[in-house]
């Protein structure tokens, strides 16, 4: 019973996912996989309860390989998705950068914004 | 209870704000404040998933977790935008091994009596996850050019495949009837391991656009299967998300480029070219053009549509066309950007390098978009693209490409191409445009190209 709620869970999402992702113009297609990835890291929740069951050792090491892997997706994922999405601006907000030289006055320095979101709550404990 | 009730809230909220993270991506104005919910969403799932019942020891978890932010955060903030496409690759790599790891370990904990709905979930999961880490790993490897990015073919290669796969399915379903047999279960993801590598080994580099998204899918995938196996809805979700995402890019790339997903893995496309499309050639003569006569072409113009491709990427030359197009748009030329769905190796790929040298996005256009005003642009300015803008894909029906929605860049009034020298392109194919007496080449790098271009416009 509960497989076949779960295959209702998945269907549904799978529709979802179609519905969504099929209205995101080309333009963001890169974006949208860097995002996607990051979204599916939420496999993380599986390999924390791994890690942290002390079931034994073998476990124990899978699972905290799987937890590093999947953090490396979620903070580098989230990371660069919004790295990307900052670079896409409309043309009126041309005008200002334009006088930049090159890519000189790139937004290269900006590890503020979205650095506090992943992962803060694990190192802590 | 309460505390997985809890627990169960806090995932249905994370699904939200991921569903929702995704939709922002369909307005790029929305798109960042979108997406950095969906990513306060994971932290809440993160964060939620600790106070699980199971979790007795933290040690572990705190290392794994600093260590995966201490790999990943240079993987997200100092990449450049040229190496997006193996960077992606390599990113389902770790998505991949996470689920297969956690399958294993499960497959472990059972103690070989595993239910067989689960060991459905499990076997998929780890079928799956396995494949993802070796083929994306081999997509990195052909992305970074540490592996060749020819198609690497030999004779009986499909058979092989196909028979190799047909046992992993064997496996896989013997393990739902005898979930007992670890030895099995191990093979199979032996044998899943050896099939990543072969199935990405024959696809050539400009097929990877397709190569990366379907990995994405099969990630997805193994995540969803994660769900099932440990019971846990917002990975199934998550999962499926993932994995019709990664699908409908894979349909998107192949109609792109005319062909279907068992063309694109089993086609081998980018194979040398038959004797024949390089012979038919032979006679025809192609007109070099100086960087003075391109720019003073381009600066007398009324319009100019810039045609990039991988080239550009390879030339790392994005901000120097930014500044060719500054300096034409001063000049009071209409510059627009035609982006052709597979140019570059990757969906999008185009798309982040302009927007990263700040082309404002509305200046970069679709190929449906584009393509009804090639006729009235003056000049055609085509930098590192080959095959899609090459007119044998509308003209000629024993092209390798022919069927493939095309760039028209031929119906501008002038064509100038920046490229290195005549090879033919990625896919080995002949590029008709080159000898049609409107095309003028410009030979040469790029950058350098375009940097002769940008100081002769300036000189005008």
């Amino acid at each position: 019973m509960t497989t076949i709620m779960e295959l209702y869970i998945f269907v549904l999402a799978a529709f979802v996912g179609f519905q969504v992702i099929s209205r995101v113009p080309p333009l963001l297609h890169t974006p949208l996989m860097s995002a996607t990835n990051a979204i599916s890291a939420i496999s993380l929740v599986g390999s924390l309860v791994l890690a942290g069951a002390n079931r034994d050792t073998l476990s124990n090491w899978l699972g905290f390989v799987a937890v590093t892997a999947a953090t490396i997706n979620v903070v580098g994922g989230f990371l660069i998705t919004d790295r990307m999405l900052k670079m896409f601006r409309r043309g009126d907000s041309k005008k200002d950068r334009g006088a930049a030289p090159l890519g000189l006055g790139q937004p290269q320095p900006t590890a503020t914004p979205q650095a506090k979101s992943p992962a803060p709550g694990g190192p802590g404990r | 209870m309460n505390r997985e009730l809890v627990i169960q809230a806090i995932y249905l909220a994370s699904s939200i704000l991921f569903i929702l993270g995704l939709k922002s991506l369909s307005n790029p104005d929305k798109a960042r404040l979108g997406m950095q919910q969906a990513a306060l969403g994971m932290v809440l799932a993160i964060v939620g998933t600790l106070f699980h019942h199971e979790i007795v020891r933290f040690d572990l978890i705190a290392v794994a977790l600093i260590l995966g932010t201490v790999i990943g955060y240079p993987l997200g903030m100092f990449v450049p935008m040229t190496a997006m496409p193996q960077r992606i690759a390599i990113s389902h790599m770790f998505g991949a091994l996470a689920a297969t790891l956690v399958g294993i370990a499960e497959y472990h904990g059972w103690g070989g009596n595993v239910p067989r709905p689960t060991m459905a979930a499990l076997g998929f999961e780890v079928l799956f996850g396995a494949l993802t880490v070796t083929g994306s790993f081999m997509a990195f490897g052909k992305l970074q050019e540490f592996i060749t990015g020819r198609p690497v073919t030999y004779r009986g290669q499909n058979a092989v495949n196909i028979t190799l796969f047909g046992v992993a399915v064997l496996m896989f379903f013997w393990m739902i009837f005898r979930p007992q047999s670890p030895m099995v279960f191990f093979a199979m993801i032996g044998l899943a391991l050896c099939l990543g590598v072969f199935m990405v080994l024959p696809i050539g580099g400009a097929d990877m656009p397709v190569v990366v998204s379907l990995l994405n899918s099969y990630a997805g995938l193994a995540s969803s299967a994660t769900g099932f196996a440990i019971g846990n809805n917002v990975l199934i979700i998550c999962g499926a998300l993932d994995g019709a995402s990664g699908f409908l890019l894979s349909i998107l790339m192949s109609k792109a480029m005319n062909r279907s997903f068992g063309n694109v893995l089993f086609g081998a496309f980018g194979a040398p070219p038959p004797a024949a499309a390089a012979a038919a050639s032979k006679d025809l003569t192609v007109r070099s053009i100086s960087a003075e006569d391109a720019a003073m072409q381009m600066g007398y113009a009324s319009e100019v549509i810039v045609v990039p491709g991988y080239g550009m990427a390879v030339a790392q030359a994005q901000h120097v066309v930014r500044e060719l197009a500054s300096l034409l748009e001063s000049r009071g030329v209409t510059v627009k950007y035609a982006i052709h769905p597979v140019a570059g190796r990757m969906p999008g790929h185009m798309n982040v390098l302009l927007a990263e040298a700040n082309v404002p996005y509305d200046k970069l256009y679709d190929m449906e978009e584009i393509n009804p005003e090639f006729e009235h642009a003056d000049v055609a300015l085509v930098i590192g693209a080959n095959d899609v803008v090459n007119p044998a894909a509308r003209s000629d029906p024993s092209s390798p490409i022919y069927g493939m929605p095309i760039l028209d860049v031929d119906r501008a009034k002038s064509v100038i191409v920046l490229k290195r020298s005549m090879n033919p392109g990625f896919a080995g194919i002949e590029n008709q445009l080159f000898y049609e007496p409107r095309t003028s080449m410009l030979f040469g790098d790029a950058k350098s190209s375009l940097t002769r271009l940008v100081s002769e416009v300036k000189g005008l």
